[in-house]
């Protein structure tokens, strides 16, 4: 384990009833990096990161079984609380799922019920940097008040990244955020990943190899539940060391 | 050769058949809907003329020696009334057209009379023109439903009440007006002093109780079912159970209410409380129903966004997903309040068919619902009553149309949100 | 700025109020369990009522007596003190009333059904379905109204021009108006059932230049037969159960006849007739109305239970 690892995964294996989804996952996720999940549909990516703030356990029939660390804590030990969890490691997922409710409302949700805000000029500020970090505040400080299904789909999906970082947490999963956006909306984002790199440890799950390239420091190659490969993305991609690696970055998979 | 266009006579005759079935069809929905026209039409026939009324002018005497002015209300009011009939006809002498002649005027004259004195004491002094409901065969003949041809014994009114009426109106001593005592007065033997207004008040109390009781744990278990029961035999159970007790007949409720909430709890009979309790025991499965669906049809998507945040189930649920399906919600439940408002047996079984004259002022006095005003009063010999009934129908409908109508806004409404 | 300088995170610790969680979740089960209380509630108080009657009034009297006159003594001491409890002829009279109602319903709600799921355009479809269900949401106590009232004398009159006795309390006017009352029931159970067969099917029948109409009768209606009967069946139902048509139209005589002219009683008219007005809670001709419901529940459940898993069994076939 490297040292700046902030989650950790050892002999991961999860099941959906008989079914196994994930195969003995060895994996060290570095702090404040970018890490990327690339592989063909239906290797377990999804299931990978979804075990990571254990929203699988949302899935009646799914099974994990190894252990996922954060900073050394096994979150599937029985006194973890899965809502404290989810609050340190929050999630965005491949469609943008704003609430029905104002743009502001949408961000503070997350820091009322965990009660980060004091008073309402503490709610307006954490809103305020949300927005800002999501790189949205020019675009809508001028109508918070406007139900955020209003907005475009990039936007939307931004606004989705404002209300999970509004919670402070350290970790930011990502399913395949713009893959129900257009290109300009995607550079929008690809920046914005890159800039909250600073504050968060980000993971993402993409399906476009430029998008990893661009965007990651390190890579993660999984296929048929197994995680073939993994380490820092330049060489993953310039020299990766089994075939099936090379075959899917050459587009022979997938 | 075999020719694809002349039709031959075998196809001919399945062609045939083919247009007949389509007949069949459209013949059973237009006998549906002809016996829904009918009957709501007849039903509209008969009951709008319950909704005018007619009163009469007769002169009386007020003064000092019929009614003192220090003690008012010891007057013998009714007598009044009567000498100022004979003195209006005097002809009637016989003890026999005495009586004919005060059933001209409804047989609460006399408190009609009493309540205008108290309410006017500077009219006392003298004569005094005053408007006196019509009795129901009165008013009954001016509608025009008595045929005034078929011979005298048949009918029930004689030529000679005919006759006086006629005099009547001929001096301008009759008046036809929008019967607001309709809405205004509660039960009453006589039909043309009978109202809804005790009725509808209890139908209210009744619905507030059903409400408070059904909306409340209806949606709470609809909750829990589809968002957090976990799949096993007990919630399978449940489910069963809800879904049967949908299809049970009203009537059952009523004998649980009897047996389980006057005999074994001791609540009072006849109540609203009682009333409104067993029937929201019977919309139960209705607004739980609804709301399952509607709970279902709220996107997993934003149960996804509010749990990857951090926000517990029971947040997730109450935060976001419960107020999305609360439109759906309300839906079902005005149907299931539109269903409780129609619904008449099960209240029989518990009492509410009491004859109440007064309006109930809370849901532990005895009182009686709409349905069971039409059951009482189609029961009711006078023919009057027939007209009451229906004109009590068309407001049972009228109610019931609006809530299906809002209903449907809501429904319209809030249809295509996500 | 985010905390990530912090050695440890806490991931045990939350925010949310735990035991305020669990009452929440107490009060929603709970909340659930009150249909079940409901349905405890009516089969403890229909069992307990009609064990009371059945100590006086031996079981087998009451399943197959033809007997049925309540009366209530006048002196303790009188011959037959208790009346006759016979449940036979309510039985019968219940059947016939519902048959009545089938025969009247289940043609037109079929037809009807059949037209809209196969025939109608979409926009007709839209009008005529909830046009019907109209049908469904009027209360009961207009149909016994215009029963009695309309019908009756309607079809006595009929009659009396055709030299028949009907009655006017008949079986016949009571069913008709029921019948009428329960079209929706099945022409929209059946619209569904029939709009879940397979397009497919249909097109391998008009493929092989069977006509639409031969189509429906031969290939359309046998597969969705099942379905069919469970909504016949539920109709059914509803029809032993109704109350206020029955008790408006169909009046207390005790008969037991199959002649649709005459007048019978069911048992709902009876329960009725028996628990209002005033009433000794102890005497055999109160407690006989909860023996009467324990008949009706019984049957009634039955019925649904048979029904709805036919439907459901016919929905998993085309799922
Ligand atoms: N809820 C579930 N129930 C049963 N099986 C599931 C469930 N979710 C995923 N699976 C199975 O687990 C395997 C991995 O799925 P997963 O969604 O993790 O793939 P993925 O790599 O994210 O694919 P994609 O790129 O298409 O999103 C698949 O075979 C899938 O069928
Ligand atoms: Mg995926």
């Amino acid at each position: 384990m490297s040292k700046t690892a902030i989650i950790s995964a050892k002999d991961v294996d999860v099941f959906y009833g008989e079914k196994q989804a994930l195969n003995k996952i060895n994996l060290d996720i570095p702090e404040n990096k970018v890490t990327s999940l690339i592989g063909p549909s239906g290797c377990g990516k999804s299931t990978f990161l979804r075990s990571i703030n254990r929203m699988n356990d949302l899935v009646d029939i799914c099974r994990v079984e190894g252990s996922i660390t954060i900073k050394g804590q096994d979150i599937y030990a029985p006194e973890v609380d899965v809502v404290a969890l989810r609050a340190k490691v929050g999630m965005v997922f491949q469609k943008p799922n704003p609430f029905p409710k104002s743009i502001y409302e949408n961000v503070a949700y997350g820091p009322k019920i965990h009660g980060l805000a004091k008073s309402k000029t503490d709610m307006d500020e954490i809103v305020e940097w949300s927005l800002i970090k999501a790189g949205l505040w020019k675009e809508v400080k001028d109508r918070l008040d406007q139900p955020g299904t209003g907005l475009s789909g990039g936007q939307q999906q931004r606004l989705c990244i404002a209300r999970t970082i509004a919670v402070k947490p350290q970790v930011v999963l990502m399913d395949e955020p713009c893959s129900a956006l257009d290109p300009i909306a995607t550079a929008i984002i690809e920046e914005l990943i890159d800039e909250l790199r600073n504050n968060f440890t980000i993971v993402i799950v993409t399906h476009s190899m430029q998008q990893a390239a661009r965007v990651s420091q390190r890579t993660a190659f999984f296929h048929l539940g197994e995680l073939v490969e993994s380490g820092a993305t330049k060489s993953i991609f310039t020299s990766p060391e089994d075939e099936r690696t090379q075959n899917y970055i050459m587009g022979r998979i997938g | 050769m075999t020719d694809f266009i002349t039709p031959s006579s075998q196809l001919k005759s399945r062609k045939s058949a083919e247009k007949r079935f389509q007949w069949y069809g459209r013949g059973a929905i237009f006998a549906s809907l002809a016996f829904l026209v009918v009957m709501v039409g007849s039903i509209l026939y008969k009951g709008s003329g319950a909704f005018t009324t007619t009163d009469v002018a007769i002169v009386v005497d007020l003064g000092p020696e019929a009614v003192d002015p220090a003690n008012p209300q010891d007057a013998r009011f009714e007598k009044i009334v009567k000498d100022a009939l004979k003195a209006r006809f005097p002809e009637a002498t016989k003890r026999a057209d005495r009586r004919k002649l005060y059933g001209l005027v409804s047989n609460d004259a006399g408190f009609e009379l009493e309540r205008f004195v108290l309410a006017n004491p500077d009219k006392l002094g003298g004569e005094v023109r005053v408007w006196f409901r019509a009795s129901d065969d009165f008013d009954i003949l001016l509608k025009g439903t008595v045929d005034r041809t078929v011979d005298e014994s048949e009918r029930r009114l004689s030529d000679q009440e005919i006759g006086w009426i006629d005099t009547l109106l001929a001096d301008g001593d009759v008046k036809r007006g929008f019967n607001w005592s309709f809405f205004t007065n509660g039960d009453s033997r006589e039909p043309e002093l009978a109202g809804i207004l005790s009725a509808l008040v209890g139908s209210a109390l009744t619905l507030l109780v059903c409400f408070c009781f059904s909306f409340p744990v209806g949606i709470l278990a609809a909750i829990y079912l589809e968002e957090f029961a976990p799949k096993n035999r007990f919630s399978d159970i449940i489910e069963v159970n809800i879904n049967n007790l949908a299809a049970v007949p009203s009537i059952v409720f009523g004998l649980l209410g009897l047996s389980m909430l006057l005999n074994t709890f001791g609540m009072p009979r006849s109540s609203p409380l009682v009333g409104g309790l067993v029937l929201s025991l019977m919309t139960l499965p209705t607004i739980i129903i609804a709301a399952r669906a509607s709970l279902r049809a709220v996107p997993p998507s934003i149960r996804e966004a509010a749990l990857g945040m951090g926000a517990s189930p029971v947040q997730a649920t109450f935060h976001h997903v419960a107020p999305l399906a609360l439109p759906g919600i309300m839906t079902g439940t005005i149907v299931g309040m539109a269903q409780a408002l129609g619904e008449t047996a099960p209240l029989l079984m518990i009492g509410m068919v009491a004859f109440i004259v007064d309006v109930p002022q809370s849901i532990l006095e005895p009182a009686t619902a709409l349905p069971v005003q039409i059951f009482l009063w189609a029961d009711a010999p006078e023919r009057a009553f027939l007209e009451k009934t229906s004109a009590a129908i068309i407001v049972l409908l009228l109610f019931l149309i609006t809530m299906n109508l809002l209903a449907i806004v809501l429904r319209r409404r809030f249809e295509k949100r996500f | 700025m985010a905390n990530s300088d912090s050695a440890t995170i806490d991931l045990v610790h939350s925010q949310r109020k735990k035991g305020f969680e669990l009452f929440v979740m107490g009060v929603l089960i709970l909340c659930s369990l009150v249909a079940v209380a409901v349905t405890v509630g009516i089969v403890l108080s229909l069992l307990f009522e009609a064990f009371r009657f059945f100590e006086r009034i031996p079981l087998t009297d009451f399943l197959f007596g033809t007997q049925w006159s309540p009366q209530t003594a006048l002196r303790a001491d009188q011959v037959a003190a208790e009346g006759a409890f016979g449940a036979v002829p309510l039985i019968t009279g219940t059947l016939l009333i519902s048959f009545i109602a089938m025969c009247v319903a289940t043609p037109l709600g079929l037809l009807s059904a059949i037209y809209l799921s196969e025939y109608a355009s979409k926009r007709s479809r839209n009008l005529i379905k909830p046009a019907l269900e109209i049908l469904a949401g009027i209360p009961t106590v207009v149909y016994g109204f215009f029963a009695a009232l309309t019908v009756a004398p309607l079809l006595r009159a009929g009659g009396e021009s055709v030299g028949l006795n009907v009655s006017s309390e008949s079986a016949l006017a009571a069913g008709l108006v029921m019948g009428i009352m329960i079209i929706p029931l099945i022409s929209s159970l059946s619209d569904d059932v029939i709009n879940a067969v397979p397009q497919a099917m249909r097109d391998a029948s008009l493929g092989m230049g069977a006509t639409h109409s031969e189509t429906i009768r031969k290939v359309v209606l046998p597969s969705a037969i099942p379905g069919i009967a469970g909504s016949l069946l539920l109709a059914a139902s509803r029809a032993i159960g109704e109350t206020m048509i029955v008790v408006m139209a169909a009046g207390l005589a005790a008969n037991l006849t199959a002649n649709p002219l005459e007048a019978v009683t069911t048992i709902t008219a009876q329960i009725v007739a028996l628990l209002t007005g005033d009433q000794e809670f102890d005497s055999a001709k109160t407690l006989s109305a909860f023996a009467l419901g324990l008949v009706l529940f019984v049957t009634t459940l039955v019925l649904n239970v048979v029904a709805l898993r036919i439907v459901r069994k016919y929905q998993e076939q085309y799922d």
